[in-house]
């Protein structure tokens, strides 16, 4: 058990400030994914507590990506993929046949694991999304894109060339767009799928301290490979194994003191 | 492990097979500059034989729509008009047709579907051109006679600037019918295209235009069309390549009349089409026949600045 606490997932936990689970926003009840016959999620249960981070972890495979393309009915492009169970948020269920899409992922944000800037200017990629959903005049949209771009602490690099594509900008800083064209549209969840996987360190480090920055307005959800990173980002920790919610709790009783031996296993590197 | 046996090294034979290396690297190298050999001798023997006419005639050749045997005076006016208005309606007609069958086949058909639908139209691309001539005759000529153009000309037909095109006698052949089954047999090359191209637009990037709530329409107007602007546009031109050279379906249905006409249910001709038609009439060393091999270079040329074209918009883009 000591092998625990001089883990570096330890050191990075000690400069998060712990504190208790909010009301959950988001809560999935029961919920089972399908590929075709292959059952990839069995009977999640999991609530996301209202402006707080939920870090979900596992090894690849686990089902966790799935539970967040769960979460904005992302599958539903895809033929042959489908969702039972109750994934319930502001007393609508996501699942629901019924369900307007275009406005539940308005409502529900992602940013994926490689940066996806569309091939239009940096300004254009933020009012893209914005103008979906809204008419806003176009100081009222000049203002929206200075919001988003201020928020994901990208405007101070990008504010003098707006208009140029969104292609030259870093790897990092289009994550950072990504993220921005996300809160563009004000939504109440936001999903992040690996969002730093394939960042530098500098990058990785610049859109954690943005995680922690964000939580204050909106629930977020982060699937990642990296241990670290969940100690230093998520509020609640869950872990995934082969297809099962292992087990759930605040970060610092998931580092500290896990319930279940796989748990332990996975998080002191012995698998995964 | 053991039953690997271990080659004696053997100089004699190895020598051979570098012999043997080097005649087949001189055969390949042979069959591919038999390709430029083939290309430049066409375009050289077809200027050759219309020299006496770009002589005779000079430049206004291509414009003159003169095509009078006996007076020996010819012009290129009359076909290349046909055959660019007749390419060129096609396209306006093909286009939206094949962009809605590519729509179709890579963002909305079930999974089940996409493969027989996706193989029709490549079988459609399979069709000889002589069916869709006959076909058309028989079967689309009567139809557009009867019905198409007449009711085109009641409901357009009095319309200020474009009235005009869709009046005079419904013959049911012509310009019109021309262009429709020109634009039958290309939708097959610039749908197949135009769903291979958007099929490259990683899924990434329209999962995230879908993430921030775009329709799929919009996700088509806005992420895949502009993403794969350039390619769109080189398999509308591969199309256009082939409208321009199409024979004999259009043969069939154009009127082949050498008169420039103001009405789409004019007849009128192409060059394809007056080649085929005149050529066998024609005596060797006439300036007729000359005229003739004149046009077939003009439509290579067309053609080729076409094809040219469209292989530098479907280059693969480089990241």
């Amino acid at each position: 058990m000591n092998e625990t606490e001089q883990n570096p997932v330890m050191a990075a936990m000690q400069a998060r400030s712990s504190e208790a689970l909010r009301a959950p926003r988001i809560s999935i009840r029961g919920v089972d994914f399908f590929y075709g016959t292959n059952k990839a999620l069995k009977s999640i249960d999991l609530d996301l507590p209202d402006r707080q981070v939920t870090g979900m972890i596992g090894p690849s495979g686990c089902g966790k990506s799935t539970l967040l393309r769960v979460l904005n009915r992302m599958y539903d492009l895809y033929p042959g993929q489908r969702a039972v169970g109750q994934v319930m948020m502001d007393g609508a269920n996501i699942l629901d046949p019924g369900m307007d899409l275009n406005q539940l992922r308005s409502r529900v944000g992602m940013v994926f694991q490689k940066p996806t800037p569309f091939p239009m200017t940096i300004y254009e990629n933020i009012a893209f999304g914005v103008k979906l959903h809204e008419r806003l005049a176009k100081a009222a949209m000049d203002e929206r894109v200075e919001w988003s771009l201020t928020r994901a602490a990208l405007w101070g690099e990008v504010k003098d060339r707006l208009n140029s594509s969104a292609m030259g900008l870093s790897g990092g800083q289009q994550q950072r767009l990504c993220i921005a064209r996300t809160i563009a549209v004000r939504p109440e969840v936001i999903l992040l799928d690996e969002p730093t996987s394939a960042l530098d360190p500098i990058s990785t480090l610049k859109i954690e301290e943005l995680i922690d920055e964000l939580k204050q307005d909106f629930t977020i959800a982060i699937v990642t490979h990296n241990m670290q990173q969940a100690a230093r980002c998520a509020d609640q920790v869950a872990f995934f194994y082969l297809g099962e919610l292992v087990e759930v709790g605040t970060a610092t009783q998931m580092f500290t003191a896990p319930r279940e031996r796989r748990t332990q296993e996975y998080i002191t590197g012995r698998f995964g | 492990m053991s039953d690997v046996a271990v080659l004696p090294f053997r100089p004699a034979s190895r020598r051979a097979a570098a012999f043997g290396d080097r005649l087949f690297a001189f055969l390949a190298m042979s069959a591919g500059v038999l390709v430029l050999v083939l290309l430049g001798a066409i375009i050289v023997s077809l200027f050759i034989g219309g020299w006496p006419s770009f002589r005779a005639f000079g430049l206004p050749f291509l414009v003159n729509t003169d095509w009078d045997p006996v007076q020996n005076v010819f012009g290129a006016g009359v076909p290349v008009f046909g055959t660019l208005v007749t390419a060129v309606l096609a396209l306006l007609i093909a286009v939206p047709l094949a962009f809605g069958i590519a729509f179709y086949l890579t963002e909305i058909a079930p999974g089940w579907f996409r493969r027989p639908v996706g193989t029709a139209i490549e079988l459609l691309a399979a069709v000889p051109s002589i069916i869709y001539g006959m076909w058309g005759f028989f079967v689309i000529v009567p139809i557009m006679g009867d019905y198409v153009e007449p009711f085109l000309t009641d409901q357009l037909g009095d319309l200020p600037v474009i009235g005009g095109l869709f009046q005079g006698a419904p013959f049911g052949t012509g310009l019109l019918t021309a262009a429709l089954i020109l634009a039958v047999m290309i939708i097959p090359f610039i749908a197949a295209t135009m769903r291979d191209v958007f099929n490259t637009v990683p899924a990434v990037f329209k999962e995230s235009a879908y993430g921030v709530g775009c329709t799929t329409w919009e996700v088509m107007r806005s992420i895949v069309v502009p993403y794969t602007r350039a390619s769109v546009v080189g398999g509308i031109m591969l199309g256009l390549g082939r409208a321009l050279g199409e024979t004999m379906a259009v043969t069939f249905v154009i009127g082949n009349t050498n008169r420039i006409t103001t009405s789409l249910f004019g007849p009128g001709n192409t060059i394809a089409s007056i080649v085929a038609l005149e050529f066998p009439e024609s005596q060797a060393g006439s300036l007729k026949l000359s005229s003739l091999l004149a046009l077939g270079f003009i439509l290579f040329v067309i053609s080729f600045i076409v094809l040219a074209i469209s292989r530098l918009l479907l280059r693969p883009r480089s990241a």
